[in-house]
């Protein structure tokens, strides 16, 4: 447990901690670790494996399996791309397309600044100002082809 | 907020809070009601801005204790969102912007006056239209999971009480759990997840046995496109928190689960909310309004995996395991939840169990076909003018759905199929444009009903990459257990990209049925049996599209990009070089030609070095590029 500092350690023993009295709590203590610090490596699984006595391996098992939990840490700007139905129908996919090539990066990396990752999401329930775009939470609507630069540009300069 | 000690403490309350709700209808309080859409769509328009704006023009003008301004749930009509609408008034303001409403509060509230141009103007008369109830697309319409959505406040428990909620939870807790469970049966209510398993018979499985038994509610709403359920938690979650108790008093349950998924930040929240609520008020807990029903509501988030909305996936998920499904039998009725008896219900077929005990199986009955009873919500996306949340009684055709209610493809384009039942559905064609939509009715005709969305697709969308979505999305969301849709769903994926990449052969499509086949019968839950179902049922409506692809290595609708190409037409062509500066590739270059009345030369694509990336057609001012 070499990387983690005495203030994270005591943090995700209070994560931990807080689910004490449920039954089964793996997902919601490892839901609160990545909403923390974005991403859950392996010196944390084994830190909450000594905390909650299940396996390391069994929690590798549960944080590679759901699209949530993530071994790297994301970029300052995480552009999620709605891949769902909607969006896909009205050309989702060439947005997320001019993404990538403006970032150079592929869906699911982040680029090496660190500024930016690309998710291509699962439907996000705004089918009705697709295709949708979500940048740290923020959603654009309808988004263009010819718009993406200008949303790009707008958060690195933001970053500057 | 008082402590609900016995039934006529609650029934005293819901008196007096009817009083306040009716109040706010008709205006009898002598005050305006303002109620802003709060809905995924709307929110994300800023429709919160709206109601802070307002609230500080109502400070200014001193009308605080005159006029209310809440955030309701979806209003259902997205793509003319965000909405304000003015009770009792009943006017629908529609395209709301943060700036409009000091408009609103200056000439409609204080002045009197209507904001004519945000009213809603109906495509097919060129009108505007004032009140909500007179918009065509409401008026088809029937709302019984979605009751009260985008009219109350859904962070607020009186005002839900006022308009009904607990009525049919009271009724419940006067009848005994078998006459519960007859009623729920008499109403013919089916599961809305998509199967439609009647939701009585379900409850009826469970095992009489002392010990803990569990009532899950599923909103892992993973279909693509379809966000009914997040829309239900959100407009008006108590209604969804009664059904699950009242499942839970059927059932002899002692706590309730709702696994939601994390995407949906506000239903999470809002549930919490009402949970909160309900607990202060003695609705839920120990000994809940002195009748000796102990019931408890846990909450737990997705993580982002569809097959989690496989119900044994979703058990094994609330345990905090790998989300993957568990061989049947044994059934959840039996060994569900850490072993325990366990019901699933969706959380749209919750919505809908107050309004059975509240009105009777009777009233819910008489919606409906023969088979399929009630009503079912759809969330309207694609290519089609009102895109957004309906509910309509069963037996609607899908005609009236499309072009009634949705008001038909917009720019022109020719409806080709809607998709229903997402990756586990098929597609309907203009040939289904009168069946009645029921769950044997869609099933017959190659579809199902599935969780509701649907999806309308126009000529521009080629079905071969719509199968190929799909697929991709099945690909990536199996979850790896059973092989037939591991590496089945893999390799159909791979001759689908074949046969869009322009490699195809006609032996290709005999494999893919193949391969279907033995994947529906073979896999283990409900994803990979129903996975290949988009391939088969294009495959089925469309087969000239798959064989376009093949023999003529043309895509139809244009989309395949191998299969493509942009050319522009030399006597449209003004000669102006906007494409040449646009394209990235400098693969398009001005020729000698002058189209007669021009004053330049047209330009023309070498199609050797062009990566289709459509920039020329996007700027070329007078449409002289075309995908052929």
């Amino acid at each position: 447990m070499a990387h983690l500092n005495e203030a994270a350690v005591k943090q995700i023993e209070e994560i931990c901690d807080r689910y004490k009295n449920e039954n089964t709590p793996l997902v919601m203590i490892l839901s609160d670790i990545q909403k923390e610090y974005g991403y859950i490596p392996l010196e944390v699984q084994e830190l909450v494996s000594e905390k909650t006595g299940i396996s390391v391996a069994e929690i590798y098992g549960v944080v590679t399996f759901y699209s949530f939990f993530s071994l790297k840490p994301k970029g300052k700007y995480v552009i999620g791309c709605c891949l769902g139905t909607a969006c896909y129908v009205k050309g989702a996919q060439q947005v997320i397309d001019k993404f990538s090539e403006i970032l150079g990066i592929k869906a699911g990396e982040t680029t090496d600044d660190g500024l930016f990752t690309i998710d291509a999401l699962r439907c996000i329930g705004a089918c009705s100002v697709a295709p949708a775009v979500t940048i740290n939470g923020t959603v654009y609507s309808k988004v263009k082809v010819d718009e993406v630069k200008g949303i790009v540009e707008k958060y690195q300069k933001g970053a500057n | 907020m008082d402590f609900l000690k016995t039934v006529e403490d609650l029934q005293q309350l819901s008196a007096k809070c009817a009083g306040c709700f009716k109040a706010k209808i008709d205006g009898s309080d002598g005050k305006k009601h303002i109620v802003i859409c709060g809905g995924g769509a709307c929110a994300s328009a800023n429709s919160e801005q709206i109601k802070a704006n307002m609230l500080d023009v109502l400070k200014e003008k001193d009308l605080l204790d005159k006029v209310t301004v809440d955030l309701g749930g979806c209003f259902g009509l997205c793509s003319s969102g965000p909405f304000a609408k003015i009770y009792p008034d009943d006017t629908l303001y529609t395209l709301v912007k943060p700036e409009d409403a000091r408009e609103i509060i200056e000439k409609d509230i204080i002045g009197g006056e209507i904001v004519e141009r945000l009213l809603y103007v109906d495509p097919a008369a060129n009108k505007k239209i004032k009140k909500e109830s007179e918009i065509p697309f409401y008026k088809k319409q029937e709302k019984i999971a979605l009751n009260n959505c985008g009219v109350i406040d859904p962070e607020n428990i009186e005002e839900a009480i006022g308009a009904g909620a607990f009525k049919g939870f009271v009724r419940a807790l006067s009848m005994g759990r078998k006459e519960v469970i007859q009623e729920v049966l008499d109403s013919g209510l089916r599961g809305r997840g998509g199967a439609g398993f009647p939701t009585g018979r379900k409850w009826s499985f469970v095992p009489d046995v002392e010990g803990d038994k569990y009532i899950v509610c599923n909103g892992d709403e993973g279909d693509p496109g379809a966000f009914m359920d997040r829309s239900v938690l959100e407009g008006n979650p108590l209604a969804v928190i009664e059904g699950m108790m009242i499942g839970g008093y059927a059932i002899g349950a002692s706590a309730g689960y709702f696994y939601v998924r994390a995407e949906y930040p506000v239903a999470v929240q809002r549930l919490k909310n009402a949970i909160k609520q309900a607990e202060e008020m003695g609705l839920l807990g120990d000994n809940i309004l002195g009748t000796g029903f102990n019931f408890r509501i846990n909450l737990r988030l997705g993580a982002g995996a569809f097959v989690c909305g496989e119900e044994t996936a979703l058990l094994n998920s609330i345990e905090g395991k790998r989300g993957m499904p568990r061989p049947r039998p044994p059934f959840p009725a039996v060994s569900g939840l850490w072993g325990r008896p366990t019901v699933v219900n969706n959380v749209e077929t919750l919505a809908c169990v107050p309004y059975v005990l509240r009105e009777g199986a009777a009233a819910f009955a008489k919606l409906g076909t023969e088979k399929s009873k009630g009503t079912k919500v759809f969330a309207l996306g694609g290519k089609i003018t009102n895109v957004g949340l309906v509910e309509v009684p069963m037996g609607t055709t899908l005609k009236e759905l499309i072009y009634d209610i949705g008001g038909g493809i917009p720019n022109g384009k020719k409806f080709k199929a809607i998709q229903t039942g997402g990756p586990s559905g098929g597609c309907l064609t203009a040939e289904d444009l009168d069946a009645e939509i029921d769950y044997d009715n869609l099933v017959a005709r190659g579809s199902m009903m599935g969780s509701g969305g649907a999806i309308v697709m126009d000529e521009d969308n080629c079905m071969v990459d719509v199968a190929k979505f799909y697929l991709d999305f099945i690909c990536d969301e199996s979850c790896g257990k059973c092989s037939p849709c591991r590496i089945g769903t893999k390799r159909m994926l791979e001759l689908l990209t074949k046969i869009t990449d322009g490699n195809g052969t006609m032996e290709d499509l005999d494999e893919l049925e193949d391969l279907a086949a033995k994947i529906k019968t073979n896999s283990l839950c409900g994803l990979g049996q129903t996975a290949p179902n988009p391939v088969l049922s294009t495959l089925a409506h469309f087969r000239d599209e798959y064989v376009a692809h093949i023999v003529d290595k043309k895509c139809p609708a244009h989309v395949c990009k191998n299969l493509m190409e942009y050319v522009i037409d030399k006597e449209k062509c003004i000669g102006c070089g906007m494409c040449a500066k646009n394209c990235p590739t400098s693969t398009i270059s001005q020729t000698d030609y002058v189209a007669p009345g021009h004053k330049l030369a047209s330009y023309h694509i070498d199609p050797l070095n062009c990566v289709k990336c459509g920039n020329c057609m996007s700027v070329c001012k007078v449409g002289a590029v075309s995908k052929q």
